[in-house]
């Protein structure tokens, strides 16, 4: 095995697990922020997928381009959907939180599967099949294309939340709740804007992902469950940590399924997960809960 | 259920054998006119896309059956790719009166309704549902048109030798790849123990097993690239197939070709409409339709207007085994006269039935209710539709190894 | 058992008489849908007990509960397959087995401080890590699954798991009814108190000197050790295993929904539970058949607009309510 393909499968795990890890994000900004456990992550990263992929088939725009009206269309349900439904669950136990969003994932995938169909649907863009060679290594047009728009949203996303008085305000209730509501801010529109946030981050992602990857309703869970691996082992709450952790997740399951057998990659995530839980449970780069 | 259909079904029951008893020459009469089906199918679920393709068939087989002089009468369930629900909707249908169940494409599913059918002597008809253990477990009351894994395996490695003599390709490696699910593995357990006697003149190199649930196979296909077979040997599923071929193609990895001993995947409508001219060219050997049956064109012709936005070449396969399926029932419902279960079930383990949908020797089973002597054909995508190519009674078209670069294909 | 009996009142023993009565005398009038969709449910209300104990008494949110079934089912389904070793055996090593991966869960996460959220991911990963483990082994079929043969000369053999509907519900009969004996007895024993402190408030728990390892360990393994026996019988019943399919994220979400909606914590509340929402599926099926739709996949919806309704209207369970209800409400269960 020449040092080439290695380099190779590092780099396309490099660029796939930067748009996991802007997926990941919204669950940390969520999570971090308004305590809310989305089990429905996925889910909705699903119904992204589709959208982006019913606008490229219907107005033939690039999902790179749709990417911010998906984005901002999310961001008007997330918040909607927290002043309505979520917020008389936010102090709840958290398995009814759980319940609920299993219940509306649930309701989404089964939504999809009978508005769509159970294929896969495929965004095929005139560039899918194309890939930059540097040198002996191949680089996906698509992959490098969503990697760098995924790193620029999420800068965007960290300069709001470090230079903007809303988003220094979220991070004050999220670090200290009942501070924040003393200092006077209004705790129940900032949540809003926060599910919003995390939501939009998913809806940008599920566009990135229709690049590449293929629509289909089966995927949800499978998504919600990576967000959580990445967000846990990037560290909850830290937004640089949710993209670290999804790079290290992206890269581990490439090399691992490079190295042993493919189908016991995810067995490799998993015990990193357990790992650290274990050992590191605020992750990489969480700060102590 | 609810207390309200409790007593209902109940009352049902017990009306109709009263009404069994003071009517029985009407009943035999009445019997004889149609029989009652239960097709049990996935149509939700992971085996969803599979599970629909088989649906449409079994929604156009009465009027064809009808008009070949079977009647029978359908009953749709869907499994949800859940053998829970498979079990008690089987309970549930047979309560309702029917007579034999045609299905249920997921080996888990079948294997739980073949425990009720068994124990209640209604006739199982398997359409598909390559699992081995199927037809090993000792079940009476089971038919299997389907070949095993085995059987694919084995009649598809044969044909490998077959298409490299006919196109005169003498690939030296080759690289196995599979998806680590039920079908998978089986095909992968029949290779290991069947290729290294096949005789084939190239060396298999290694055999990768990929999770199907993965979201894209770019390490996978740089694996193999790492390998530098000629003859890349696949088993996948629909999605699958896409990501490999879309892959290697930005990979510029180009094998002699991709060729599957025996696997779905390679021609699934959306495996075109992704790949476009990039789906042309992949082989593979299974048990395919025969253009030149009565049957079947009576069956393509009673499908196209039904699904104007599929098209039967592609969905051939499942429609054609879900048919076969309903015809084998039907045929041994002619034969027996009855709806009885056992003579049901012994006329159709005798079957013999020489005017079907698949290429191949007449519809017959065995000890065990597998009808071994089902054959696989070489069939290419060429055009993006599955094209027969091999055993040349049989083909359209002459087969291409190896297959065309991927630059410069409109 | 006998105070336990005692400890009920008039109204409440009538009900539970009726109920066991009607439940035992239900073969006589039901038919085989129904006996098999009661099976379902009374297997249901068996698993979901067991993750009743763990997460409703002791507080401890485990999402990867398929994990012990899977184990449990494949120990025994093995044992039997290549040792001719029966499942009245084979349920013992069963259990062990599944005692042993909840204690390493446990373990991992108690002694670690992994709570909640975090712990529940814990048992998520568990379980994927397992399934994919098994997908992967040889002697246990691999993704190709295990498969019991049916051998019609052994069918009397009740001790082995060969038998009919009957056999299989009377057993899930037995399997539910020692759940709730079992539930009612330790949330009356001193165990069960310490779980209550410990899930209420563990530091608070703590400081009075309730060692809370051992209450959480003990919660898990009894929970762990009760799922591995439905495991053994859902083997038995299906006579096939996928890793796939038993490991499955999905039957680990089904498995809590009885005691969710029947009510978390309660004794009764997994048998209610799984009262309400196994007939609920099949009611939808049936009536997505009646009305005509034909779209696979609106049952589905159905019931998660159910489980919204429900945890959003009822939140601490049917089961309170409906007992409140039936007059048989005031003490604990």
């Amino acid at each position: 095995m020449t040092w080439s393909i290695y380099l190779n499968v590092v780099i396309q795990g490099v660029f796939t697990g930067l748009v996991y890890g802007l997926m990941a994000l919204g669950l940390s900004v969520i999570f971090g922020v308004v305590r809310v456990v989305n089990f429905a992550h996925g889910e909705f990263a699903v119904v992204a997928m589709y959208v982006a992929f019913l606008l490229f088939r219907a107005l033939g725009l690039d999902p790179l381009v749709t990417m911010l009206p998906i984005a901002a269309l999310f961001f008007i349900v997330g918040f909607a959907l927290q002043a309505t439904l979520i917020n008389s669950f936010v102090g709840r136990p958290e398995h009814d939180q759980f319940i609920l969003l299993v219940g509306i994932a649930i309701i989404v995938l089964n939504g999809l599967l009978v508005l769509f169909g159970p294929d896969a649907r495929p965004a095929n863009l005139p560039y899918a099949f194309d890939s930059y060679a540097i040198g002996p290594v191949f680089i996906d047009k698509v992959r490098i294309y969503s990697a760098v728009a995924a790193l620029a949203i999420a800068s965007g996303l960290f300069a709001f939340f470090r230079y903007t008085a809303t988003g220094t305000a979220i991070r004050a209730c999220a670090d200290n709740l009942t501070g924040a509501a003393v200092v006077g801010l209004n705790v129940k529109r900032l949540y809003a804007i926060t599910f919003g946030i995390g939501l939009a981050c998913v809806g940008a992602a599920g566009a990135l992902m229709v690049t590449i990857a293929d629509a289909a309703p089966s995927l949800g869970p499978a998504y919600t469950l990576l967000a959580f691996i990445i967000v846990i082992v990037g560290g909850l709450g830290s937004m640089a940590g949710a993209l670290v952790g999804g790079l290290l997740i992206g890269v581990s399951e490439a090399l691992s399924g490079f190295l042993i057998e493919p189908s016991m990659k995810s067995m490799f995530s998993f015990a990193l997960l357990i790992a650290v839980l274990v050992l590191r449970p605020r992750g990489l780069m969480g700060r102590r809960a | 259920m609810s207390r309200k259909t409790m007593p209902t079904s109940r009352r049902r029951v017990l009306a109709g054998a009263t009404a069994s008893l003071l009517a029985a020459p009407a009943i035999v009469r009445a019997q004889a006119k149609a029989l009652k089906l239960a097709v049990f199918l996935p149509r939700s679920g992971y085996l969803a896309p599979a599970g629909q393709s088989c649906h449409r068939g079994a929604l156009i087989a009465p009027r064809v059956l009808a008009d070949f002089g079977y009647q029978v009468e359908l009953v749709h369930v869907d499994i949800e790719s859940n053998p829970d629900v498979a079990r008690t909707q089987c309970e549930r249908v047979i309560n309702d009166g029917i007579n034999a169940i045609v299905g249920a494409f997921d080996s888990a599913s079948t294997l739980a309704m073949a425990q009720v059918c068994e124990q209640r002597q209604v006739p199982l008809v398997v359409n598909i549902a390559a699992a081995p253990q199927l037809t090993e477990q000792g079940y009476k009351f089971l038919a299997r048109n389907f070949p095993t894994g085995g059987q694919l395996v084995t009649n598809g490695l044969k044909l490998i030798q077959d298409l490299l003599d006919a196109t005169k390709v003498a690939p030296k490696t080759a690289v196995f790849l599979h998806a680590n699910d039920t079908f998978g593995t089986a095909q992968r357990q029949a290779m290991d123990k069947i290729f290294p006697t096949a005789g084939l003149p190239f060396r298999l190199l290694e055999s990768i097993s990929y999770d199907p649930k993965a979201q894209d196979l770019s390490v996978e296909v740089t694996k193999i690239r790492a390998l530098n077979p000629e003859l890349v040997l696949v088993v996948t599923r629909a999605a699958d197939a896409i990501k490999l071929v879309r892959d290697m193609v930005r990979q510029h990895f180009e094998p002699m070709g991709i060729v599957s001993p025996g696997s779905p995947g390679l021609y699934d409508e959306e495996f075109y409409q992704a790949l476009g001219p990039f789906s042309d060219y992949p082989i593979y050997n299974i048990p395919w339709v025969n253009p030149k049956a009565k049957l079947l064109q009576a069956l393509e012709a009673a499908y196209k207007p039904a699904n104007p936005n599929f098209r039967f070449a592609v969905e051939c396969f499942n429609v054609g085994f879900t048919f076969e399926a309903l015809l084998i029932a039907a045929d041994g419902f002619k034969r027996a006269g009855t709806t009885t279960g056992p003579e049901l079930m012994k006329a159709i383990r005798a079957t013999g039935i020489a005017e079907h949908v698949m290429i191949g020797p007449p519809i017959k089973f065995d000890e065990k209710g597998q009808n071994v002597s089902i054959p696989s054909a070489v069939v290419q995508n060429r055009n993006r539709t599955p094209t027969v190519v091999l055993p040349a009674s049989a083909a359209t078209m002459t087969p291409v190894l190896p297959m065309p670069g991927w630059q410069g294909r409109t | 058992m006998i105070e336990l009996w005692r400890g009920l009142e008039p109204r409440q023993r009538g009900l539970l008489l009726g109920l066991i009565v009607a439940l035992v005398a239900a073969p006589v009038v039901a038919d085989r849908y129904l006996l098999s969709v009661l099976t379902l449910i009374l297997y249901f209300a068996y698993v979901g007990q067991a993750w009743n104990l763990m997460m409703g008494f002791a507080g401890q949110l485990s999402l990867g509960h398929a994990l012990y079934v899977g184990l449990g089912a494949y120990v025994a389904a093995l044992l039997w397959f290549w040792f001719g070793i029966g499942p009245w055996l084979g349920v013992f090593a069963a259990v062990a087995v599944a005692m042993a991966a909840g204690a390493i869960v446990g373990w991992l996460g108690f002694r670690f401080g992994v709570e909640g959220v975090y712990f529940a991911l814990l048992t998520i990963a568990a379980a994927e890590f397992t399934r994919v483990a098994f997908d992967h082994l040889g002697f246990a079929g691999g993704s190709g699954g295990l498969f019991l043969p049916y051998e019609e000369r052994r069918l009397g053999e009740w001790w082995n798991l060969r038998g009919g509907q009957l056999l299989f519900y009377y057993l899930a009969l037995f399997l539910a009814a020692g759940g709730v004996v079992l539930a009612a007895r330790l949330a009356r024993s001193r165990l069960g108190y310490h779980w209550l402190a410990v899930r209420e408030d563990e530091r608070a728990a703590r400081s009075l000197g309730i060692d809370a390892f051992r209450a959480k360990m003990t919660a898990v393994l009894v929970s762990s050790g009760m799922t591995a026996v439905g495991g053994v019988f859902y083997a038995f019943y299906y006579n096939n295993l996928f890793p796939g399919q038993i490991f499955d994220i999905g039957r680990s979400i089904e498995l809590l929904l009885a005691p969710i909606v029947g009510g978390l914590g309660t004794v009764f509340g997994p048998v209610v539970g799984a009262f309400i929402l196994t007939p609920l599926g099949e009611g939808l099926i049936a009536l997505t058949q009646r009305l005509g739709i034909d779209a696979p996949g609106v049952k589905a919806i159905f019931y998660g607009l159910t489980l919204v309704v429900i945890i959003y209207v009822r939140p601490s369970g049917v089961w309170p309510w409906l007992a409140r209800l039936l007059g048989v409400g005031g003490r604990a269960p």
